[in-house]
């Protein structure tokens, strides 16, 4: 197997909010990802998933644990080259398209940002040839250009911020529930135009979403995240065929079937932690088979399989 | 529509909102009715114009919005016990406000945090509209309001009583806005877009919650929402709206397993599916009209690749399919040359049908 791209191992991200008290958003999380695939991350809202895409991409200082990026460690301290190299070719699309873009910029400068701070293009009307040849690649006229971010809509916004992140050309590109706030029909846009951007340029992608059915689609690898643990990981079959951890579940029978014959007497199974008996702090990570990793006590395991 | 008795007719309603770009026509003639008991789902993608609908319905429309033309009629059993039918769009801001909103049509809106008084106690929020349309004393409105907190799956209902809004999840906090939207005992619920901002495991427990209520209370629900697994959940008549006008309606099953309108084929063939492999996801080219420039014949006719000559000079009429079921396509005329739904989603709809007779 070839390196990985990006190497997570064992991830702390804590945030000490008094002198007493201690938000424990990311617990020892490890995953990787390898050059041109997609890693669906998945946990509902306070899973710490959102926390692990901005330790990696190193908008917060990670707690403990190591990170590993083309080779390079990138979560100590940060020399200017290492530094450089990951503001390059790591990117990020963020969840709301209208606060992410500086609306008092035009298109053309929110997008060429990133050229000009790591002086990629020598002469102007070069910046604005690639400029333009990005707005035509995620489905946008070059014309856009010239425009403010308002003067689009919710989609378009989005495809902006794709731009922006491809103009790098970046190796690893985080998605942070990048699709959640659009349309039904608008996310099977933007996700389709995800997927041929991969295949034309290779990049990975770090798919970071609560919605489970949009990460089935996109993503060859899928890590479930709960309460700041990774508890089930695998390829995207075994996730969806053959889940173990109870959450994992509840999970997956949240997902709305479009049948309303049996959607209508399903319910969907709960799960709460609170009341399991489950410690995820006692559990240690077993292999399943292939890539399929459950964390649980042996005990649990048991009962689980 | 049904045996149950019509409590809400909206009928040709129009409304325009002037804007200064223009005047964006975003209702051009909208037929809706909801029978006791009932619920009904208003599916559409944003800007189609569906929250309008039901914001004319509860007198809370902007100051720019102007009624063209059109009815909503609501039909009551008042205080005294009589019947009464009366039209809300010609009653006034004060007597809506008096005698419906709140009291006998209520809403549930999207954001949790932003419905809520982020300065005022839970319980005195749901207390509120007990004091101002029951006129319940202060001990039974808090009995009440502590019941209807366990009712909305609430623990703890005395402590969580004295909490503010952002001592609460997001979930939760969802749970306490469908409280007070029950608290005056309405006969309609309209929910607007109640889930988007949840988890996909709290939006589940959120409508199997609402669906558990309408039940106990035999409550007439109206959803809006642009997500057709909420829709397949909870209703039972459907409306498929697009760019101000309803351009599909029928009962659950229709609309899921025999759609007729081009649209409703692209909507359902843009959900995910799990039973697939395929690598791409259909989506619906272009995007949905600028309503300052009114579209000329079918609106839907850029992005249908159906779409025939008529569809650009004539805007096609309901045709009926079945008692329930209609659809504004040229394609059902009987001149139209016989178009069938898409390969992928026939093979889909069967797969559909085949397992709902694997699973009963």
């Amino acid at each position: 197997m070839t390196e990985p791209l990006l190497k997570v191992e064992n991830l702390m991200q804590h945030f000490p909010v008094s002198r007493s008290y201690t938000v424990k958003a990311v617990n020892g999380v490890s995953f990787s990802i390898y050059p041109g695939e997609t890693y669906g991350l998945v946990g509902e809202s306070g899973s710490g998933k959102t926390t692990v895409g901005r330790s990696v991409i190193r908008l917060y200082q990670p707690t403990a644990g190591i990170i590993t990026f083309e080779g390079r460690t990138i979560s100590g301290k940060l020399d200017r080259e290492t530094r450089e190299l990951l503001r390059r070719d790591m990117q990020m699309i963020f969840q709301d398209p209208m606060a992410s873009l500086n609306p008092r910029k035009k298109v053309a400068d929110i997008i060429g940002e990133g050229l000009d701070i790591h002086k990629m293009v020598p002469s102007k009307t070069e910046r604005a040839a690639l400029i333009g040849h990005m707005l035509q690649k995620v489905g946008l006229s070059p014309e856009h250009a010239a425009r403010y971010p308002h003067q689009f809509s919710g989609g378009q916004r989005q495809r902006v911020g794709i731009a922006r992140a491809l103009i790098m050309n970046p190796k690893l590109i985080i998605a942070d529930e990048c699709i959640s706030a659009l349309d039904v029909s608008i996310q099977a846009q933007v996700v389709n135009l995800m997927k041929d951007i991969q295949d034309e340029t290779g990049c990975a992608y770090l798919f970071i979403a609560h919605d489970l059915s949009m990460v089935k689609y996109i993503s060859d690898r899928i890590g479930v995240l709960h309460l700041g643990y990774m508890v089930e990981s695998g390829s995207k079959e075994e996730i969806f065929s053959h889940p173990i951890h109870p959450y994992t579940r509840s999970l997956l029978s949240a997902i709305p079937h479009p049948n309303p014959e049996i959607e209508k007497r399903r319910t969907a199974l709960v799960y709460d932690y609170a009341t399991s008996g489950i410690d995820y702090a006692k559990g240690t990570d077993h292999l399943i088979d292939g890539t399929h990793h459950v964390l649980a006590t042996p005990e649990e395991l048991k009962r689980w399989l | 529509m049904s045996e149950n008795k019509t409590i809400l007719d909206i009928r040709n309603l129009d409304i325009s909102f002037k804007t200064h770009a223009g005047v964006v026509h975003a209702i051009r003639g909208v037929n809706l009715d909801l029978c006791k008991g009932e619920t009904v789902a208003i599916v559409g993608e944003s800007g189609s114009g569906k929250s309008v609908t039901m914001k004319a319905a509860m007198g809370l429309l902007d100051s720019n919005a102007s009624v063209n033309s059109g009815e909503i009629l609501y039909t009551y059993t008042n205080d005294q016990g009589v019947e009464k039918t009366v039209d809300l769009l010609k009653m006034s801001k004060k007597e809506l406000r008096q005698h419906i909103n709140g009291k006998r049509i209520a809403m549930v809106f999207q954001d949790p945090m932003t419905s809520l008084d982020p300065t005022m106690t839970i319980g005195k929020q749901i207390m509120e509209s007990m004091f101002l349309h029951r006129k319940l004393s202060k001990d039974a409105a808090k009995a009440r309001a502590l019941e209807l907190l366990q009712l909305v799956g609430i623990t703890d209902a005395e402590k969580r009583f004295r909490h503010y809004p952002h001592q609460l999840s997001g979930g939760m906090r969802q749970r306490v806005v469908i409280a007070i939207a029950l608290s005056a005992d309405p006969d309609i619920l309209i929910c607007d877009e109640p889930t988007t901002a949840l988890d996909v495991t709290i939006q589940a427990k959120i409508l199997e919650l609402i669906m558990d209520i309408q039940r106990k209370m035999k409550l007439s629900v109206i959803y809006i929402t642009h997500d057709l697994g909420v829709v397949a959940k909870v209703a039972d008549y459907v409306n498929v709206m697009y760019a101000g006008k309803i351009v599909e309606v029928g009962n659950v099953n229709e609309i899921f397993f025999e759609p007729k309108h081009p649209y409703t084929w692209g909507l359902l063939s843009a959900m995910p599916d799990m039973d697939t492999d395929d690598d791409r996801l259909y989506s619906i080219p272009g995007s949905p009209p600028n309503l300052l420039h009114e579209p000329k014949g079918d609106a839907f006719a850029a992005r249908n690749q159906f779409a025939m000559t008529i569809d650009e000079k004539e805007e096609p009429p309901m045709f009926q399919v079945s008692r329930t079921h209609s659809a504004a396509t040229w394609l059902l005329h009987p001149d139209a040359p016989k178009v069938e739904m898409p390969k992928e989603l026939e093979a889909r709809l069967a797969r559909a049908r085949k397992e709902v007779e694997k699973y009963l």
